[in-house]
This record gives C-alpha cells, sequence and structure tokens, in this order.
C-alpha cells in the first residue's frame, strides 16, 4: 500500500517477512496449547479441583500430549457425509483463524538483525475491516461442516453458528464504529497510537462494553456456545469429526479468542501502550518490552473468558437471540449516534464542555423521566396480572384431580391437612406483601 | 494505459481465473448449496482483484457483505429448506421470461455502455492524484458517497429498507394477547390444560421399541398420549401386538 502514514509497512526484506509469518504461527500454536492448559487449570481451582498436574511442569505439556493423542486418533467419515466439503471445513475454520493475525500490532519499531522493522507483519488503512472479513470467513468452516456431516445435531449446530455469529458480527461492527471515529482511522496500528494519552476502553466505555459481549457470542464460547450445546446437540457443528480434522476445529476455536482478545486489546486497551503507573517509565513503550504489556491485557481478556465459562450457565436460545437483536444492536445505535452528535457538536459548532454537559443532563433527565413513565405503566399490567394469579391460587384445591402424579384408587379422597386448607390466606399475603 | 507490473499480473491470472472458475461451478453444480460456495469463491477473489487494484475498503466490504452475510444467508435457507428438495419448473409469474429478457438487454446495454465509457471517454489521472483530494480511499469514498451521489445512496437505503419490512411483514404473526410465561403455562398445563408433565414415553417390548410404538396402560390398552400426534394423522402407528399384552399378563400374573 501507498501512503504517507504507512511507510513503515510493505518495505520489509522477504526474509523478515517469512520470519514474522514464521514467528506468528508458532506464537498462536504455543498459545493455543497454553491457553487449553490455562483453561483446564482455572477451572479447576473455581471448582475445588487440582486440574492437569503430571505432564510436564505443572502439567503444562498436557495439552501437548493430547494433541498428539488426538492426531493419532482413529478417523470416522460418516457414510452419508459430503466428502469435498466434509474435508474443507475445518481447514477454512484454522486458516481463517490464522490469518486474521496479520493485522495486530505487537509492538513498536524494533530493530531485527540491524533492520528497523514495525512489530506488525502488515497494515493498511481497513485493517480492521480485514478482521471482520476474515471473520466471516471463518463461519462457512462452522456452517459447511455442520452441513456436510449429513446428520442432524450437526446442521442444526451449524444453523445455530452462522446465525449467532451473523447476529453478533453486527453488533460487533457497530461497536467498532466510535473508535474509527475517535482515532480517525481503521488501522491498527494509528488505533493504537490514538490512544496514546487516555485508552478508547475508559473514554468509549459503552462501545467497549458491547464489544466484549459480542466477542464472546462470536467465538461460540459460554454462556453463548448454544452451537456446541452438549445437552441439546451432542456436539454441535463438529458431532461428525473426529481425529486431526476436529483438533483443527479445537485449535480453530482457541486461535479465535486469542484473536478476539487481541483485537479487544488493540482497539479499546491501548495495544501494546504500557498502562498507566508503567507508562511513567521512560523507556516502558520503546523497544521489546511493549509486547510483554500486550500479552498480559490479552491474557487477562482470555482470563475472563475461562472465567465466564466456569461462572455462568449457558443461555437460552430465543433469550440469546432476543439479547444480540433487541438490546445490544439498538443500544449500540444509539450509542453511536450520541458519540457522533458529541463530535460534531465539539469540533464543528463549537461547544464547550460545560454546554456539552449540560445538554447531556437535559437528555437524561428526559430518559429519566421516560423510564418512570413507563415503569408506572408497566405496574398497571402487572396489577391485572396479580388480580389473575389470586384467583387461581384461591380456587378449591384437588389434589388427585386428573389422576396426576398417581391415579386414585377407587373411592379415594383428597386428604387436606391443616397447611393446605390454610394456605390460600398464606398465599394471598405472599401476593399481597 | 497504466503499466502492470509482474506481481499484479500474477495476481489476476490466479484470482481471475479462480473467479471464473467459481462462476462457471455455480452454473454447473447439480447441488445448490456447491453453487452457493462457488458463488464465495468467486465473491472472494473479486476482493482480492479490487485490492490488488489499490480498492481495499472496496475488497473488504465485498467480502463482509457479499461473503460473509449475503451468500450466507443463502446457505441458511439451503439447508432449513433442505438439500434435495428440485426446484419446480411451472413459471408462477405470468409474462416472466419477457420480462427478464426485456430487463436482462436493458442491464446488458447498461453495462457495455458503462464500462465502454469508462474504457474510451474517461482519462485516467491515477490513484495518487485520486486518493490525494481527500487524503486516502477511504476519505473519498465517503465524500462522495454522501455529497454527489447522496440521493442514490438514501434511494438505496429506502430500497434496503422496504425489503426488510417486507420480510417482516410475511413472516409478522399477530398477537393479540401478551406472550405468557413459562409461570403462567405451567399453571394453566396443571388447570386442565394439556399433560401437567412429560408425556408418557413410547412402548418398549423385546420385538420393537420405536416411537410409533404406543405404551400400554394398566389395562393394557395402548396410550394414545405416548405416540407423537404427527403419526397418529400420518397414520403410521403400529398397532399393539397382542402377544405381548398377553406375555405382559403372563408376566405380572394380573388379570384384566
Amino acid at each position: 500500500m501507498t501512503g504517507s502514514q504507512f511507510g513503515v509497512f510493505g518495505i520489509d526484506p522477504w526474509w523478515l517477512v517469512l520470519l514474522k509469518v514464521l514467528a506468528i504461527f508458532v506464537m498462536l500454536v504455543l498459545l493455543t496449547l497454553f491457553t487449553i492448559w490455562w483453561e483446564r487449570r482455572v477451572v479447576s481451582r473455581m471448582q475445588n479441583r487440582i486440574g492437569p498436574n503430571r505432564v510436564g511442569p505443572f502439567g503444562l505439556l498436557q495439552s501437548l500430549m493430547d494433541g498428539f493423542k488426538l492426531a493419532l486418533k482413529e478417523e470416522i467419515i460418516p457414510k452419508a457425509a459430503h466428502v469435498g466439503v466434509y474435508w474443507i471445513a475445518p481447514v477454512i475454520s484454522a486458516t481463517a483463524a490464522f490469518l486474521a493475525f496479520a493485522v495486530i500490532p505487537f509492538g513498536p519499531t524494533v530493530s531485527i538483525f540491524g533492520v528497523e522493522t514495525p512489530l506488525q507483519l502488515t497494515d493498511f488503512p481497513v485493517s480492521v475491516l480485514y478482521v471482520l472479513a476474515i471473520a466471516s470467513i471463518g463461519i462457512y468452516g462452522i456452517v459447511l461442516a455442520g452441513w456436510s456431516s449429513g446428520s442432524t445435531y450437526p446442521l442444526l449446530g451449524g444453523l445455530r453458528s452462522s446465525a449467532q455469529m451473523i447476529s453478533y458480527e453486527i453488533a460487533m461492527g457497530m461497536s467498532f464504529v466510535a473508535v474509527f471515529l475517535y482515532a480517525g482511522s481503521m488501522a491498527t496500528s494509528e488505533i493504537v497510537s490514538a490512544q496514546e494519552p487516555i485508552w478508547f476502553a475508559v473514554i468509549l466505555l459503552p462501545s467497549f462494553l458491547i464489544y466484549v459481549t459480542s466477542m464472546v457470542g462470536e467465538t461460540n464460547r459460554a454462556p453463548f456456545d448454544l452451537p456446541e450445546a452438549e445437552g441439546e446437540l451432542v456436539g454441535g457443528f463438529h458431532t461428525e469429526y473426529s481425529s486431526l480434522k476436529f483438533a483443527m476445529f479445537f485449535l480453530a476455536e482457541y486461535i479465535n479468542m486469542v484473536t478476539v482478545s487481541a483485537l479487544a486489546t488493540t482497539l479499546f486497551l491501548g495495544g501494546w501502550l504500557a498502562p498507566w503507573p508503567l507508562s511513567l517509565w521512560e523507556s516502558a513503550n520503546t523497544g521489546w518490552w511493549p509486547l510483554l504489556w500486550w500479552l498480559a491485557k490479552v491474557q487477562i481478556f482470555i482470563f475472563i473468558f475461562i472465567w465466564l465459562r466456569a461462572t455462568l450457565p449457558r443461555l437460552r436460545y430465543d433469550q440469546f437471540m432476543k439479547f444480540g437483536w433487541k438490546v445490544l444492536i439498538p443500544a449500540s445505535i444509539i450509542w453511536i449516534m450520541i458519540v457522533a452528535a458529541a463530535r460534531v457538536l465539539r469540533n464543528d459548532i463549537d461547544f464547550s464542555n460545560r454546554e456539552l454537559l449540560i445538554i447531556g443532563a437535559v437528555v437524561i433527565a428526559v430518559l429519566l423521566v421516560g423510564s418512570w413513565l413507563a415503569q408506572v405503566v408497566i405496574d398497571r399490567r402487572d396489577t391485572a396480572r396479580k388480580l389473575a394469579l389470586a384467583e387461581f391460587e384461591n380456587r378449591t384445591y384437588d389434589p388427585i384431580a386428573g389422576g396426576f402424579p398417581v391415579p386414585p384408587m377407587p373411592g379415594q379422597q383428597a386428604v387436606l391437612t391443616s397447611r393446605r386448607t390454610a394456605s390460600p390466606v398464606v398465599q394471598q399475603e405472599a401476593i399481597d406483601g | 494505459m497504466t503499466e502492470v507490473n509482474l506481481g499484479e499480473e500474477i495476481v489476476f491470472w490466479i484470482s481471475g481465473g479462480l473467479a471464473v472458475l467459481g462462476a462457471l461451478g455455480m452454473i454447473l453444480s447439480k447441488k445448490a448449496v456447491h453453487s452457493a460456495l462457488w458463488v464465495a469463491l468467486t465473491m472472494i477473489n473479486l476482493a482480492i482483484l479490487y485490492i490488488a487494484n489499490s480498492a481495499p475498503f472496496l475488497g473488504m466490504v465485498q467480502v463482509i457483505v457479499y461473503t460473509g452475510a449475503v451468500m450466507m444467508l443463502f446457505l441458511f435457507v439451503l439447508m432449513v429448506v433442505g438439500v434435495d428438495s428440485s426446484d419446480s419448473l411451472i413459471e408462477t409469474l405470468k409474462g416472466q421470461r419477457l420480462v427478464s429478457i426485456v430487463l436482462a438487454i436493458g442491464l446488458a446495454i447498461l453495462l457495455i455502455a458503462g464500462v465502454g465509457a469508462g474504457l474510451t471517454d474517461v482519462v485516467p489521472v491515477g490513484l495518487e492524484e485520486a486518493n490525494g483530494v481527500d487524503g486516502g480511499n477511504v476519505e473519498g469514498i465517503a465524500r462522495l458517497l454522501f455529497t454527489d451521489y447522496l440521493i442514490a445512496f438514501e434511494v438505496t437505503s429506502a430500497l434496503l429498507i422496504t425489503a426488510a419490512l417486507g420480510a417482516m411483514v410475511l413472516a409478522h404473526r399477530e398477537r393479540w394477547l401478551p406472550r405468557a410465561s413459562q409461570a403462567e403455562l405451567s399453571r394453566s398445563r396443571f388447570l386442565g390444560a394439556g399433560h401437567p408433565g412429560n408425556l408418557p414415553s413410547s412402548g418398549t417390548y423385546a420385538r420393537h421399541n420405536a416411537v410409533d410404538t404406543p405404551a400400554l396402560l394398566p389395562d393394557g390398552s395402548p396410550s394414545e398420549l405416548s405416540i407423537p400426534g404427527p403419526l397418529v394423522a400420518r397414520g403410521d402407528v403400529r398397532p399393539i401386538d397382542h402377544h405381548d399384552v398377553d406375555q405382559i399378563e403372563s408376566l405380572g400374573g394380573g388379570t384384566k
């Protein structure tokens, strides 16, 4: 790409490009192995267990050995599978997972074997959109795996995941808009440098929260792991996959976790920039140190992923979709409008901070009054519902009506205990109180 | 015309070839899902060609919108409808063929005229100058969309909103009463509407064990509730083998 601000990219010698590609590949595979171990250990601790601690120091090599075992397992291909598509689906999934990392910035310009180069494979004016595009190709892997297995549960899992990822990609894309407005760019390296004084997670907190929610949905992780809901769909889209092909889906899921965490770090937590107390140190943002800050921030997100998995139950599918379409997307549209309006008022019409605050206060007051009025209406509706409930509770109770759960013996009569006779009054009190 | 360097030429022949392959595959595939996949391949390769021509924004939007959303929805529908359902060849719209031929010729004329004019009448100024006006490719597209082509942009968005509204109207179901909550549904079940708990499961016998076999009630009669309604409607219910019933009685030693 030509253009003055991207001068540092695209001029690396070929061996350096190759080196960076190899480094990113190795780092992602190692991070996957580490994350699997880390997840198992953390979840174990949260469940009062110990977790894998036998293979290697602290059990660190456990996931490596599991990987070997998985690759050496017997491969079973169902008879009803559509062979070509069945083969290519895990490849699409894993490839797309690796590709997204090409534009993630790890650090500032450093010197590698005497060549000054940024710690980032490449960058161009729309690199954040590139991540979105690659993510949308990655969905194909999951959908096609579900379809090509020729089996019902994988098909349902594949359909669920396509619906889920498309829905949450909208909210995700909209959470980027405010960042683009503030950074004035869609290039990852420029977004990072635009966060030099203050991170976007602070000034664009709603965007950050929307992104963090939708990134969990986008990676099919608990509590949004409906495509692989064991209780309903066996293994979801990968039910019919085994051996190395299953391992590729596994790899893709964990790399996607790292990718969305890295993107969250880049867009909202200042990328490789040092966090506050460390940023006081002169050379915190030079040399190879930023790589460490970057890794620490990504690990925080991965820990949150694990924490969510250990604590939250899975959502019901309709609740999940309702949340995405009726809460996240409208919320992000409103937030983008607020941000855009505030920026126009500040930059073009020359409002001062004080005037902006007054306008904000008026808007909040209107919202408060509106929500109070809405509450009054809802309360009125609830009263009607409570009356119906009271009527139900006050009916004469026949415990053996309809023969449930056990058919009555001939001539059997219900025996009313004293507690039961008193209960309508008690329940009425519970409703009123 | 402008110079084409070696890298660009290689990209063009690979991506262009794959795009044409995808287009051919789309027409020649027998399975609808395979056709959709070939189209996705064509779209991705078109995006690569856009990026190679220094239009990265267009390339990315092509992948996100067409590959990621439009083709995905196509796939979604194909999968839900079922892969083996064949298309009906009966035309439901009168004169559809004639209108589509006229429109296709019109579109072809429009495209050929547009591309022809672009190749002959327009003098290319070069990328640097075109992008330099607004300081970048993305900024240039944004300015054109929201100034010179604002009306076209708004009309297109109105068209899309109309389509979305149409889909909503088609899928809409009028709800006269508020939706019953889980608690209310449970209460109404216990009050007599429907069955309070899980329905009894189908019969399990030594000879057959399937959803089309009714379970037996204590008096030996088949339980209607233990078989799914659609099977009853289709007449697919397996009759009770009275040999089974006799065996049960002899095992239990009971009398009717």
